[in-house]
């Protein structure tokens, strides 16, 4: 081939990944446009103040009632409850891996990791039906299990692999000097995992705990389906909630395009999206920090 | 009692990690068991029959392959591309690092929010309708920060020393990456696109308002009708039906194919990175 | 260096990567079927300096370049140049053996092949650049194997083979033998000695024997300035300055 044409060919490709690399980018940018629009058509009808903190979700009622303040609660509340659970056994089980299993037992242990992180949702969700919400349903001698404590449990379950990964991935950073250092002076192997060790993987760790929460708060299928949905403020752990993903996958379907309630899902998806983005934000700045506080 | 505290405190780790495993184990264990009886060749060759309590799932399996191609066929060129420019092309700037951040944090944002953005460009914008089009490409751009994520990585991983020796011998910057990088790389990218496209699979919420229905009677796989799909049939079966009792076989059936299916496409990527590990000259 | 036919110049180089200068003013002169060693401290700009002769520079977008850089009478960085042109008439070894991830054979026609050399033409090409590089005899019946499977010498061998396969006018080393040991090393500075003949040839060295054994000329750079050039032996017996004393006696460095 001749030189010229080469050098066509190559300025050419330079500019085909130029545009689509900028086009897709702006796709992506379009998401939180599309947010935004369609929200400020839902705010110019109800008032973000009202729409914050009014306690009742009602969009059908009489009188209709948009409070996002119940789908917060709830949201929170399952995620509270996720990670009090996921969190001691994430970091227990990072730090079994990463300080006291053999390679051998690692060697299951990460497939199978990768494995529970595979699972889909809606499968998860299905098993929070037919075995989990049974199981607490007895125990706790209630008619159903379709509650808040149901889907913490299972959102725990979806931010293990994520937490166990990211926490391991921080223990196995800090350096051996480190660990040397303290066996030097008379640790015990415990006191050296809980005295140096975590303490200096703690922004790596705080990093895997923000993920964690990140995929708790927008997960949708398993709380769909497994928290029972009831649209009253919730009361705790053993009552039915509804949280924001729940609520916009439940009415999207129904409402009918480009009226106040429409925009309404949208305006929850937005406070979805920047509750996200700061949980997003902050974990990756605390996987900086570590990455900083290690190379230096 | 000095004995005994170091076998108290790895009991608690271990305790830690054997819920863990308990976990995977009982996921496991429970699908497959009960899942198993409603495994048949029927089941995975026929439409369902007698509103969904009878019959098989093939329109679901069907929908699901297809709409995992679509996602495929619409993501992976654009995604490519896109690490491409911003890893070979982008000068390294404060821009670049904003996308990088955006694309990073747009990976962490709930997919049901993709459902959204699908419903109002594709769907009403583009005027493409409630199909499988629709539901495809948007589960494309949900797959897009991954794929570009994961292919960055992978094209970072080669050294700048091979591109310098493709420059030395007269390549043109494209001939390089044509020939030299993007081979290098491809294990890695192939990885990373596979694991996204299983991820894509199982995924119900960005697909609940784009196209996918309960229930179609002609033959699936026109491109702006609606179609079934394996996990939103899945959701359906255990909380939509008349009678979820008497489906319950046929729900454990379906998630286990799903599992299947997703399990599938991750043994794949294990085996191109598992191949790659032991041949590449680059270990890592 | 009066008498001497100049291959390869540059006048006026200044280079900085963003608020970084990494060369200051250097003016320098390379004559045709000579070695010319660049020596001195690590970071003193000897590698940046070599790399700005094939444009290597034109991949970091911080890079900014000034000066007047010439092969015969052809401006480098002219507007119009072809990149891809000048890395064919000037070659470059890089520090660490960098074969491409293909066969022995493939290292050798990648280059040939999209310079467009005619397909029937390339066998022979190949053949010849392996024999050149003294590399023949020990792959000759393995052309087709991976070059990674070459041990670390011998792949340096392939890639300066790659190099000389395309007929360049100059080759440019940067540090070709510091990844290598001392037999591979010999073997090397062999080979470089023999291709003097046929190329003109900048070289890189952190080793101070290596560039007394193979240069001509010797240039002493320190702080991104060049402190001293001239004939090898002037260079290491009667230094000029203080530094070039200091540092080819091994006080710093």
């Amino acid at each position: 081939m001749k030189l010229l044409q080469r050098e066509r060919i190559d300025f050419a490709m330079k500019l085909i990944f130029q545009v689509t690399g900028l086009l897709v980018i702006a796709v992506l940018g379009g998401i939180f446009f599309m947010l935004i629009w369609n929200s400020s058509a839902f705010f110019s009808e109800v008032k973000p103040w009202d729409f914050i903190t009014g306690t009742q979700w009602n969009p059908s009622g009489d009188p209709i009632r948009y409070g996002i303040l119940p789908l917060l609660v709830s949201t929170f509340l399952v995620t509270l409850g996720a990670m009090i659970i996921a969190i001691p056994i994430g970091i227990g089980t990072a730090a079994f891996m990463s300080e006291y299993a053999g390679s051998r037992i690692k060697n299951i242990m990460k497939p199978a990791i990768e494995m529970l992180a595979a699972i889909p949702s809606v499968a998860i969700g299905f098993l929070g039906i037919v075995v989990l919400s049974p199981g607490l349903a007895s125990i706790a001698g209630l008619s159903n299990g379709l509650n808040a404590l149901n889907g913490a449990i299972l959102l725990a379950v979806m931010a293990l692999p994520t937490i166990i990964t990211v926490t391991e991935d921080a223990l196995q950073g800090v350096p051996h000097s480190f660990k040397e250092a303290s066996y030097g002076v008379g640790a015990s192997k415990w006191e050296t995992l809980t005295k140096v060790v975590i303490p200096s993987a703690a922004p790596g760790i705080l990093a895997a705990v923000m993920l964690g929460v990140g995929r708790a708060i927008g997960e949708t299928m398993t709380v769909l389906m497994a928290t029972g949905n009831a649209a009253a403020f919730p009361q705790g752990f053993f009552h039915s909630v509804r949280t924001m993903t729940a609520t916009i996958a439940i009415e999207m379907g129904e409402v009918p395009f480009q009226t106040t309630h429409y925009f309404a899902l949208f305006a929850i998806a937005s406070v979805l999206f920047l509750i996200t983005l700061i949980v997003n934000v902050i974990g990756e700045y605390f996987v900086n920090k570590f990455r900083k506080f290690h190379s230096s | 009692m000095k004995r005994l505290t170091p076998v108290i405190e790895w009991g608690t780790l271990l305790l830690s990690t054997g819920i863990v495993v308990f976990f995977l184990v009982v996921i496991l264990l429970d699908l497959t068991i009960k899942g198993m009886p409603a495994l048949s060749w029927e089941f995975i060759s026929t439409f369902p029959t007698e509103g969904m309590t009878k019959g098989g799932i093939l329109p679901a399996i069907i929908g699901t392959v297809l709409l995992t191609l679509i996602t495929a066929a619409a993501a992976a060129p654009f995604g490519i591309c896109c690490a491409i420019y911003l890893n070979e092309y982008a000068a390294e700037t404060w821009i670049t690092k904003l996308i990088r951040a955006s694309i990073r944090n747009l990976a962490g944002i709930p997919s049901i929010i993709y459902g959204l953005f699908g419903l109002a460009l594709f769907v009403q914008g583009l005027g493409m309708g409630t199909s499988l089009l629709s539901a495809g490409l948007t589960l494309g751009l949900l797959s897009l920060p991954y794929i570009i994520t994961t292919t960055e990585e992978a094209l970072r991983r080669i050294p700048n020393s091979t591109r310098e020796a493709a420059l030395a011998v007269g390549a043109t910057q494209f001939e390089s990456i044509r020939d030299v990088v993007l081979p290098s790389a491809l294990p890695g990218i192939l990885t990373g696109l596979v694991l996204t496209l299983s991820r894509a699979a199982g995924e119900t919420a960005p697909i609940l308002f784009t196209g996918v229905a309960f229930y179609i009677n002609n033959p699936t796989g026109y491109l702006n009708q609606e179609f079934m799909a394996l996990p939103y049939h899945l959701y359906m079966l255990s909380t939509q039906h008349h009678s979820i009792e008497e489906v319950r076989p046929l729900a454990y059936g379906t998630a286990l194919v799903l599992l299947c299916v997703v399990f599938f496409l991750n043994l794949t990527a294990f085996y191109i990175r598992y191949k790659h590990n032991k041949n590449g000259p680059r270990a890592h | 260096m009066d008498q001497e036919h100049i291959k390869l110049s540059a006048e006026g180089v200044n280079l900085s990567f963003g608020s970084k200068q990494v060369l200051k003013n250097i003016d320098i002169a390379f004559p045709e079927h000579q070695i010319t060693a660049l020596i001195g401290p690590s970071g003193c700009g000897k590698s940046s300096l070599l790399r700005a002769f094939n444009r290597m520079h034109d991949l970091s977008s911080n890079a900014r370049i000034e000066g007047k850089f010439n092969l015969e009478d052809q401006d480098l960085y002219e507007k119009n140049i072809s990149v891809t042109r000048v890395r064919s008439r000037i070659g470059m070894v890089f520090q660490k053996a960098n074969p491409f991830p293909k066969s022995i054979y493939e290292n050798i026609n990648y280059g040939l092949k999209i310079n467009g050399i005619p397909k029937d033409q390339r066998p022979g090409i190949i053949e010849k650049a392996l024999k050149e590089s003294y590399l023949w005899d020990e792959v000759k019946d393995e052309l087709h194997k991976p070059a990674i499977t070459l041990s670390g010498g011998q792949q340096q061998r392939l890639c300066i083979a790659r190099t000389v396969a395309l007929r360049p006018e100059v080759i440019l080393m940067d540090e070709p033998c510091s990844a290598l040991d001392p037999l591979s090393t010999l073997k090397i500075e062999d080979l470089i000695l023999k291709l003097k003949k046929k190329y003109t040839i900048v070289i890189v060295t952190h080793n101070m024997q290596q560039a007394q054994r193979i240069a001509d000329k010797t240039v002493f750079m320190y702080l991104g300035e060049i402190i001293e050039q001239g004939d090898t032996g002037d260079v290491f017996n009667n230094p000029k300055n203080e530094l070039t004393g200091n540092y080819v006696r091994g006080r710093f460095g």
